[in-house]
């Protein structure tokens, strides 16, 4: 499988996110810096990763959300290229309008690094086909701004479509997202977003490797 | 024309100006007079401390590079080095606690990617007020959100630190950073300028009218006039410093660096001079070309700045473009600004004008140096035990403990610092040393450590054991400890017993690392932490480093399994003076601390340590603030398992409060008891079984018994209660 993670300045867990995809795919993703205007053809893969882009001065992913390499990642998706945002990643594909909705302030007001329950509420997607439906996994947050809204339409769709592929919980919704969203998935089935860090639970040194069959679902997709 | 008005607002004794008026036989401008103010004040001349900081130890085999560079610089085997340092931040933390931690932790940062390695965990150790104080609450809440406002932009895992409360800290709280770099033993870059006529070039972000004269704020004690300072406190801005790291490791890598200094205390000035003296070199700067954020800057402020995210470099001139391009990419400023020269001058022009023409190595590594008169501290009298009546309810005093705002859980805290960012963090905070990958099997542990109430105690022995503890917390995770960084934060060195603890903490510290083999290879001095007279206890923050070599060996403080077996390591305790058990439920702050035998400590740790490595340990966990009983407290809520200890019918609360040195509680299956106490035995260490993990309380027969759920109430409440000013 091949794959790519795109880097804006600013973005810090794309080392970790080359680390896992290395780990599962048995080789290395492509690292691609904003100012490109072309992805590779035979991308199957498009991840964009966690951190701070551009310093998250504007709305956090604002900024990226309109770089150079962008046009491509849209291209890309328009193909039907999967495309994958994790944390930052997620809110910049939310700012591109790939994916609906918008991403708040934590109700707490307060960053927040803990491990929370996500239960795979649709696991017919590239991510989680290698779970069950209703399985529940463990996995890190680490944002300040993950709080999940969309406008009454929108969340029916969502949730009407199947289209939230995880929620928080056990009680365990760091953010106050609405409905306990941590991850969407796009209508035409190809572009996820979600603020929980699959990449830092997968072997045993995370202490758990709850989210392994997420890579390993992306690598059979 | 210079008056005696101007010489004291810049912090220098009458003295120290005349010698400096001599040096250069002519009144000083006033850019040469705020040059030289930022150059021979406390924080950045350590003219109080160098005398004593040269007892210490800074040699051994691991040690690639020790204090006087901008971190130090450990191996750890296979080409890898750790670069490492401590720094204080308390001044500007005190006066604006977002931008004074932040800038705390972008100051170290930098100190460690300067010399070419890649940040891969930072630690912190924070003392406030008491928790009543009016500020308190507002300077936890504003230092925290700021460390984990830079760090986790930034990107560099917050693994451990400490937070600790007690009055002293009213009037002037302490926030010392800890970073930790990985680079190769090869490739580390330092600040000695070498050539003549080389461009020296500055990079990063635009300097700015902020942080003028803060090196010099924090060579005073506040006089109650803190918030009027607040404009000598910088702005930090992690993107920007995120980027120079990035740029910097590329420009490293393309082979253009000759030096490097970052742009710290006392900004351009200070880089400049250090980097020429190192080097023996002189240094030419061109003002007109610094970048500059702001119109009309003078000579004055472009060379007192403080604003962050800025370096300057030496650089090989047929690589500047490539450097320029690398700069370009990311955004940042790049401009050669001077040149070396060989005439050890250190000169700066404005606008056609010599603003500054001073002798470099006398601004630099030959400013003044002190021997201050010290007195002696005085030894506390031993404390009468039969003066001291156990408490009625003794399960009661355990809740009391766990609950206390020393030895409650820090949740609240480290949830705001992303500590798994890099996928390399082996132990979350909470546990004795964080541990961090560096690949395969490979790893680091890491703590910060004191007690500061022991030190003020008796200075001696509280640092000794502040050194003791950080090498026992390391060994409690099974690495074996190799170097440390010291951040000294004291009172007024001008008073003869505050000058008295510094002398006898960096004795103390002296012995406890030749005795332990644990050199101090970098370290900061923060001195005159005081406010109307009052000041803080002595702290003297030790930051150390261990190697594990291989992870899966690594131990944890849970509890792992019904039905191990408890093992004492070291003897029952008996120590109560100065423990956090006689001032939490008898509100008494008295007595001597622990005293610290070295040799004791070093077998009873190496004989923990080999146990770890043969893997016949389940969990371990060092004993400290609150004695046996908070150790096995903390490791049963940590595994959510109980346990039942029986102890000798004779035994009260001096055994399970008593904060006695070198001890460990570990535990084990049951069937390897007997080996693992006959191998104690042999290895002349006390080790006795004091009963087994079981059950859901913490339950010591005949004396108390704790439902976990009540224990964990009791623990994790106090933190998030008193931050919603619920307390």
């Amino acid at each position: 499988m091949k794959s790519a993670v795109i880097v804006f300045p600013g973005i810090n867990r794309d080392r970790d996110m080359a680390m896992a995809l290395a780990r599962f795919t048995g080789r290395a993703p492509q690292m691609v810096w904003q100012t490109e205007t072309e992805l590779a053809p035979d991308l199957d893969l498009v991840v964009l990763p966690g951190g701070f882009s551009y310093g998250d001065y504007l709305r956090c992913g604002a900024i990226a959300a309109r770089a150079p390499v962008m046009a491509a990642v849209r291209d890309a998706a328009r193909r039907g290229v999967k495309v994958l945002g994790v944390c930052n990643g997620f809110q910049i594909l939310i700012e591109a309008g790939l994916l609906p909705g918008a991403l708040m302030r934590n109700a707490s007001l307060h960053f927040v690094c803990r491990r929370v329950h996500l239960r795979v509420e649709n696991n017919e997607t590239f991510l989680t086909r290698k779970l069950g439906r209703g399985d529940i996994v463990q996995a890190p947050v680490a944002h300040g701004d993950g709080n999940y809204f969309a406008e009454p339409a929108t969340l029916r769709a969502l949730e009407d479509e199947g289209r939230v592929v995880f929620r928080y919980v056990d009680g365990t919704n760091p953010n106050g997202s609405i409905n306990d969203i941590a991850g969407i998935i796009n209508r035409d089935g190809n572009v996820i977003g979600l603020m929980p860090h699959p990449e830092n639970m997968i072997e045993g040194l995370h202490g758990r490797t709850d989210c392994a069959p997420l890579f390993e679902s992306l690598v059979s997709a | 024309m210079i008056t005696e008005a101007l010489i004291r607002q810049h912090g220098l004794k009458p003295d120290e100006y005349e010698r400096f008026r001599k040096l250069i036989g002519r009144e000083p401008t006033l850019t040469e007079l705020g040059i030289v103010s930022a150059m021979w004040n406390e924080h950045c001349s350590y003219k109080s401390s160098k005398k004593w900081l040269r007892t210490l130890p800074t040699t051994g085999p691991c040690v690639i590079q020790g204090p006087g560079e901008n971190a130090g610089v450990i191996d750890i085997g296979d080409g890898d080095a750790i670069v490492f340092k401590m720094e204080s931040h308390n001044h500007p933390s005190f006066i604006e606690p977002y931008q004074g931690a932040a800038t705390g932790v972008g100051g170290i940062l930098r100190d460690v990617f300067t010399m070419g390695a890649r940040p891969i965990a930072a630690l912190n150790a924070l003392r406030f007020g008491a928790p009543d104080h009016p500020r308190t609450r507002r300077l936890v809440a504003g230092v925290v959100a700021g460390i984990g406002g830079y760090g986790n932009s930034f990107g560099v895992p917050t693994v451990g630190g400490e937070v600790n409360f007690h009055p002293r800290y009213n009037g002037n709280i302490l926030v010392n950073a800890m970073a930790v770099g990985l680079a190769r033993t090869d490739a580390i870059f330092y600040s000695k300028a070498k050539g003549v006529g080389l461009p020296v070039v500055y990079l990063g972000a635009k300097t700015g009218r902020d942080g003028i004269h803060g090196a010099t704020m924090a060579s005073a004690a506040f006089a109650g006039d803190a918030e009027e300072k607040r404009p000598t406190v910088q702005v930090g801005d992690p993107f920007t410093e995120k980027c120079l790291l990035e740029a910097c490791l590329e420009l490293m890598a393309s082979g253009a660096v000759i030096a490097i200094q970052d742009m710290g205390a006392a900004g351009l000035t200070c880089s400049a001079v250090e980097m020429g003296a190192k080097g023996d070199l002189g240094i030419e700067l061109e003002l007109d070309r610094v970048p500059c954020r702001e119109d009309g800057m003078t000579a004055y402020e472009m060379m007192l700045s403080e604003s962050q995210e800025r370096m300057l470099m030496v650089l090989r001139p047929e690589k500047a473009a490539e450097a320029a391009a690398i700069f370009g990419k990311w955004g940042l400023d790049f401009a050669i600004v001077g040149h070396t020269t060989d005439d050890l001058r250190f000169r700066v022009r404005h606008m056609g004008e010599v603003e500054a023409d001073l002798p470099i190595k006398e601004l630099g590594d030959q400013a003044p140096e002190y021997d201050r008169p010290w007195l002696k501290p005085r030894h506390p009298a031993p404390l009468d035990l039969d003066d001291i009546r156990p408490p009625n309810d003794l399960g009661h005093a355990i809740l009391m403990l766990m609950g206390s705002p020393d030895l409650s859980s820090r949740r609240w805290v480290f949830e705001q610092y992303d500590h798994v960012i890099g996928a390399n963090t082996a132990q979350l905070p909470g546990g004795d040393a964080a541990v961090v990958r560096i690949r395969h099997d490979k790893g680091i542990a890491l703590s910060v450590d004191v007690t500061p109430r022991y030190v003020e105690a008796d200075p001696f022995e509280g640092s000794k054991q502040a050194v003791a503890e950080c090498w026992r917390n390391l060994t409690a995770v099974g690495a074996l400890p190799l170097a440390i960084t010291d951040n000294l934060n004291f009172g007024n060195p001008e008073r003869p017993e505050i000058m008295g603890q510094l002398v006898m903490s960096l004795s103390g510290i002296g012995e406890a690392c030749r005795a332990l083999a644990f050199p101090v290879v970098s370290g900061n001095v923060s001195l005159y932490n005081e406010t109307s007279g009052i000041s803080i206890l002595p702290t003297p923050t030790i930051g150390g480093v261990g190697l594990i070599a291989d992870l899966s060996r690594m131990a944890t403080l849970p509890f792992k399994r019904e039905g191990d077996a408890i093992l004492l390591i070291g003897p029952h305790g008996q120590h109560l003076g100065q423990s956090l058990y006689l001032r939490e439920i008898h509100g008494r702050e008295d007595g001597p601390p622990p005293p610290v035998d070295l040799v004791q400590e070093k077998r009873h740790g190496d004989f923990v340590r080999r146990q770890i490595g043969l893997g016949v340990l389940t969990a371990v966990h060092d004993i400290s603030d609150g004695g046996l009983v908070a150790c096995l407290c903390e490791m049963a809520l940590a595994g959510n398992l109980g346990c039942r200890i029986d102890l000798p019918r004779a035994f009260g609360h001096a055994e399970l409060f008593g904060e006695d040195q070198a001890r460990y509680v570990a535990t084990c299956r049951p069937e390897q008891v007997e080996a693992i106490i006959l191998a104690a035995k042999a290895a002349g260490v006390p080790a006795s079984w004091i009963g087994s993990v079981t059950g859901n309380a913490v339950a010591i027969l005949g004396l108390a018994t704790v439902p976990l759920t009540q224990l964990r109430s009791a623990h994790e409440a106090w933190f998030p209660a008193f931050m919603a000013g619920e307390i």
